[in-house]
């Protein structure tokens, strides 16, 4: 009794009132729905989009945790430098980081929520149409690919604009082309370039000012990447080491920085059969691959140390798994059924090649030293034309196939026709 | 008496709307992307098709029945680059650094769909008053559309209308600065105008729905 029957009551009182929508959404998002089909066969499932959306929330809270911990951990770290022996529970969780965690990471996930439903109820009263659940994982995703000092009101335009230009205007939830959360990420990152790049956004009070202990300079974390893009790779070794690199503890936005945290949650995505391996593998492999041929052309001294690529170039081929965003993008964003290739071909393909160009617009870009959400924005584009011509090609096999049957009479007229038919 | 006959009056009044070139027939798209940055480009690219589309199309207009069909794209060519020349060494002489701006974009008037179409489908078989009509109707809704791309563009991206400050002083840190916003870097860069071109069309089909084509 209570609040399930009244959302109900007031579900039937406004069907077919304009706010339907509306009381509909509340209603299904809270409880399963009370009505039943009549008519026709139905398939009872339990893995409704909601369980799916849910899911993959799931498998985020782990990365949110981490990052909120990791907030604090960076920031009073630049203020009063690096633990010499790094302690988990006294230095990484403890009240101080999660307090400041808290509150300079809610607020993103509180704006990005909000403002995402508001847009999403907006269309819906307007379409007429049911709310989808859809912006449930988007409105996580944001604040995970963000900094963490990211300006609310920025984080609000870029949420308007990726729903509305990302998702609404291809029809809603389903029907969009790119991923709505990257969307909003490539939104930001062409809108304020200052609040997204640079070595004064990834650690909590860098851009405003802060100060070391004891000193003037303001505090700064450059990121793993930062590093390399400047050809400092002995800084960035004496700054990280790989354990840090995998567990997370190091600059860089939200919840993207713990590899191992992504692993967890990339498994946990797979056993529960939401997110499909082929794309996280094949990416794992064209990342690999285009690590490789970098490593090659180093190796074989095709590019001079002076080189501005040469950091990143000589990066370990693997490494590049466990810094930026690479990751987390496979495991969360490249997996996305409705952006992402539909057949098992097509699949391969396109996780290849998210991993291959990630890493290449990775060692090219000018500006910014990260470029998988580039990547998968671009395969967005590109996985329908996949699809397509992996059906095309079964097609023709199967007809060629056909066509060479034994079981059709070879010989007569009616052969003659039937192989007529199926040229 | 009225100035205009009302089918006269419909030959500006269409492409401002219905017909419009840029969102209704999509024609014109390149310089509109290219160009509205600033408000100030937007309209003296507007201001030079409207010369080179109203002029060439009395002058084709007035020429229709002694150039051969076999070669009217040659002479149709031969006089939008006349005019064009002409609004090109206009703005180097009076406004150099604003045909710095415009570029090529001047010289590429002459590709312009939109003035090729309106030789094509209307100067060819209408009367010289009429088609001066279409040019300036046509050019108009080219231009309206590069004023509000350029509008909007040019307020998010540098926060300046006709290059004066209207939000404040983003260095100072005066008006609307001073709050913590920021220019929008994206509103700068070319695909910014195809996104708010795209709103335009869709505002403007969502409001008519008889102007959804069939998928």
């Amino acid at each position: 009794m209570g609040l399930k029957e009244k959302m109900h009551e007031l579900k039937l009182k406004y069907q077919g009132k304009k706010m339907a929508p509306a009381f509909n959404a509340f209603h299904t998002f809270l409880y399963a729905p009370n009505e039943t089909t009549h008519s026709g066969g139905h398939i009872r499932a339990v893995d409704d989009l909601k369980r799916t959306m849910n899911t993959v929330i799931l498998a985020l809270v782990p990365c949110l945790i981490f990052g909120i911990f990791n907030a604090g951990y960076q920031h009073y770290s630049a203020i009063n430098g690096f633990p010499a022996e790094f302690s988990l529970f006294e230095h990484f969780i403890n009240w101080d980081n999660f307090i400041l965690g808290v509150t300079t990471i809610l607020p993103l996930v509180i704006v990005s929520y909000g403002v995402g439903l508001i847009v999403e109820f907006i269309f819906a009263v307007i379409k007429g149409h049911e709310v989808e659940e859809g912006y449930l994982v988007t409105g996580m995703l944001v604040p995970l690919i963000v900094p963490v000092d990211t300006p609310l009101w920025m984080l609000a335009v870029a949420v308007i604009f990726g729903v509305v230009i990302g998702k609404e205007v291809f029809g809603g939830t389903g029907m969009n082309i790119l991923n709505p959360a990257l969307t909003i990420r490539a939104f930001l990152f062409f809108a304020y370039p200052t609040w997204m790049s640079g070595d004064k956004v990834w650690v909590h009070g860098a851009k405003a000012g802060v100060t070391q202990a004891g000193s003037t300079d303001a505090i700064s974390g450059e990121t793993v990447l930062g590093y390399l893009a400047q050809g400092n790779t002995e800084g960035m070794y004496a700054k990280y080491d790989l354990s840090e690199m995998f567990f997370g503890f190091i600059p860089g936005s939200v919840g993207e920085t713990s590899t191992f945290l992504i692993l967890l949650g990339g498994l946990f995505l797979i056993f529960t059969k939401i997110a499909s391996w082929r794309i996280m593998l094949s990416a794992v492999l064209g990342s690999l691959a285009m690590g490789l041929i970098f490593n090659g052309v180093v190796e074989f001294g095709w590019i001079p140390e002076y080189s501005k690529f040469y950091g990143l170039m000589s990066f370990d081929f693997w490494q590049h798994l466990i810094v930026g965003g690479l990751a987390f993008g496979i495991v969360y964003m490249a997996t996305d059924p409705v952006t992402g290739s539909q057949t098992n071909k097509g699949k391969w393909i396109y996780g290849f090649l998210i991993g291959f160009i990630s890493v290449m617009i990775r060692v090219f870009n000018p500006g910014y030293p990260e470029g998988v959400f580039l990547a998968i924005l671009l395969m967005n584009v590109f996985a329908p034309t996949i699809d397509h011509y992996v059906v095309q090609g079964n097609v023709k096999k199967r007809l060629k196939r056909m066509k060479n049957a034994t079981i059709l009479p070879n010989v007569g007229e009616e052969a003659e026709q039937l192989k007529a038919e199926t040229v | 008496m009225a100035l205009l006959s009302k089918k006269d009056a419909s030959l500006i009044s269409d492409p401002l709307a219905d017909n419009n070139p840029i969102t209704i027939q999509v024609l014109g798209i390149c310089s509109a992307l290219a160009i509205t940055a600033e408000l100030k480009a937007s309209v003296v690219m507007a201001i030079s098709v409207m010369f080179v589309l109203g002029v060439g199309n009395v002058v084709i207009s007035l020429m229709r029945n002694v150039i051969p069909s076999k070669i009217r794209i040659i002479v149709q060519l031969i006089v939008v680059a006349t005019l064009v020349i002409i609004v090109d060494q206009v703005l180097k002489a009076f406004a150099y650094e604003l045909s710095k701006t415009l570029s090529v974009f001047v010289g590429l008037i002459i590709t312009n769909c939109i003035i090729m179409g309106r030789f094509e489908a209307f100067a060819l078989g209408n009367g010289p008053w009429r088609s001066f009509l279409d040019g300036i109707g046509n050019s108009l809704g080219y231009g309206i559309i590069l004023v509000i791309v350029g509008f909007f563009r040019e307020l998010l991206g540098s926060g300046t209308l006709f290059g004066y400050p209207v939000l404040g002083d983003p260095i100072e840190k005066t008006g609307l600065y001073a709050l913590g916003y920021e220019n929008n870097g994206f509103m700068i860069i070319p695909p910014a105008a195809l996104i708010v071109v795209g709103i335009i069309i869709w505002v403007q089909r969502s409001r008519n729905r008889a102007l959804i084509e069939e998928a």
